[in-house]
C-alpha cells in the first residue's frame, strides 16, 4: 500500500495504491491527517483508481476523514472507484454524505 | 455437512494475515468458476469476518483463527472461527452502524457487508468461548 498526495488550490488529492483493509487503515489515517494539516487544505478528494480491494475498514477511513474535514468547513469526494469499491461504498450508506465522481477534474469542479 | 471438496486454514490473529486469508479462500473458490464480482464479494466478506476475529474476538491479542471452506455443487460455505471473547448480543452486533469501537473510526458495517455480499450468514457465539461465522454463496450457473 502506498499513498501519494497532490494539492490543487485548497484541495488535497489523496491517491491510494494497493489494498485498503484493517491492516493498513491506521497508518493511512495518520499519513492523510498529517498531510492535510501540513498543507493547510480545506477539501479532500480520495482517488481510488489504483485501489484493487477495500473492505469496511476503508469506509471507516473515509468517514473519519469526512468528520474532520467537515469541522474545517471542507468537502470530501471520491473518484475512480471500481465496481467492488462502489458496491461497498453504496452498502455502507456513504453516498448519503459523500459524492462519487468519474475523475479528478469533475470532482474539483463540483466540490 | 455434505461436500465434494474442503479446505482448512489456521493462522495467527495478526492483521497482516487478513490479505493472506481472503486470497486463499478466493483461490479455493476459483474452482467453481465464479465471476470477478463474485470473487470480490467472497474476498470482502472473508476480510470482514477475519477483521472481526482480530479486533473483537481477540481484542488485538494473539490467538488462532481457523477458516474452513466447503464446496458442494455450485455452493461454497465458509466458516471463520475464533476462540476469543464471544459476542454477548448477536442481534445487536449485527445491526448496521453498531460498533463498540467508535473512537477507532470503525464503521460498524462488518456484518452488514457480509450479509449483503454473501447469500446466507449465520453467527454462533458463546461468550468467553468464541465465535463462528458461517457464510454461504451460490456461484451462479446462468453466467
Amino acid at each position: 500500500m502506498r499513498v501519494k498526495f497532490a494539492k490543487k488550490e485548497d484541495t488535497l488529492i489523496v491517491k491510494i495504491e494497493g489494498e485498503l483493509d484493517h491492516h493498513v487503515a491506521e497508518s493511512i489515517k495518520s499519513v492523510i491527517d498529517d498531510e492535510y494539516e501540513k498543507k493547510s487544505c480545506k477539501n479532500l478528494i480520495f482517488d481510488f483508481k489504483n485501489v484493487n480491494f477495500m473492505d469496511s475498514s476503508g469506509i471507516g477511513v473515509i468517514i473519519g476523514r469526512y468528520k474532520k474535514i467537515k469541522e474545517n468547513n471542507g468537502k470530501v469526494a471520491i473518484v475512480n472507484a471500481n465496481k467492488q469499491l462502489h458496491k461497498i461504498i453504496e452498502v455502507s450508506g456513504l453516498l448519503r454524505i459523500i459524492k462519487c465522481y468519474n475523475d479528478i477534474e469533475e470532482a474539483l469542479k463540483e466540490i | 455437512m455434505e461436500y465434494t471438496n474442503m479446505m482448512e486454514l489456521k493462522f495467527l490473529s495478526k492483521s497482516q494475515n487478513e490479505s493472506f486469508a481472503r486470497t486463499v479462500v478466493a483461490a479455493f473458490a476459483a474452482q467453481l468458476d465464479p465471476t470477478i464480482e463474485e470473487i470480490a464479494d467472497i474476498k470482502t466478506a472473508v476480510s470482514e469476518a477475519v477483521t472481526n476475529c482480530i479486533i473483537h474476538g481477540y481484542e488485538n491479542k494473539i490467538g488462532i483463527i481457523t477458516i474452513k471452506a466447503f464446496i458442494s455443487g455450485n455452493k461454497i460455505t465458509i466458516e471463520v472461527i475464533d476462540e476469543g471473547k464471544g459476542i454477548d448480543d448477536i442481534e445487536k452486533a449485527m445491526q448496521p452502524l453498531f460498533t463498540t469501537r467508535l473512537e477507532e473510526e470503525r464503521a460498524g458495517m462488518g456484518f452488514t457487508v457480509m450479509q449483503t455480499f454473501m447469500d446466507e450468514l449465520e453467527v454462533e457465539s458463546t461468550p468467553g468461548k468464541g465465535t463462528l461465522v458461517r457464510m454461504t454463496k451460490y456461484i451462479r450457473s446462468d453466467k
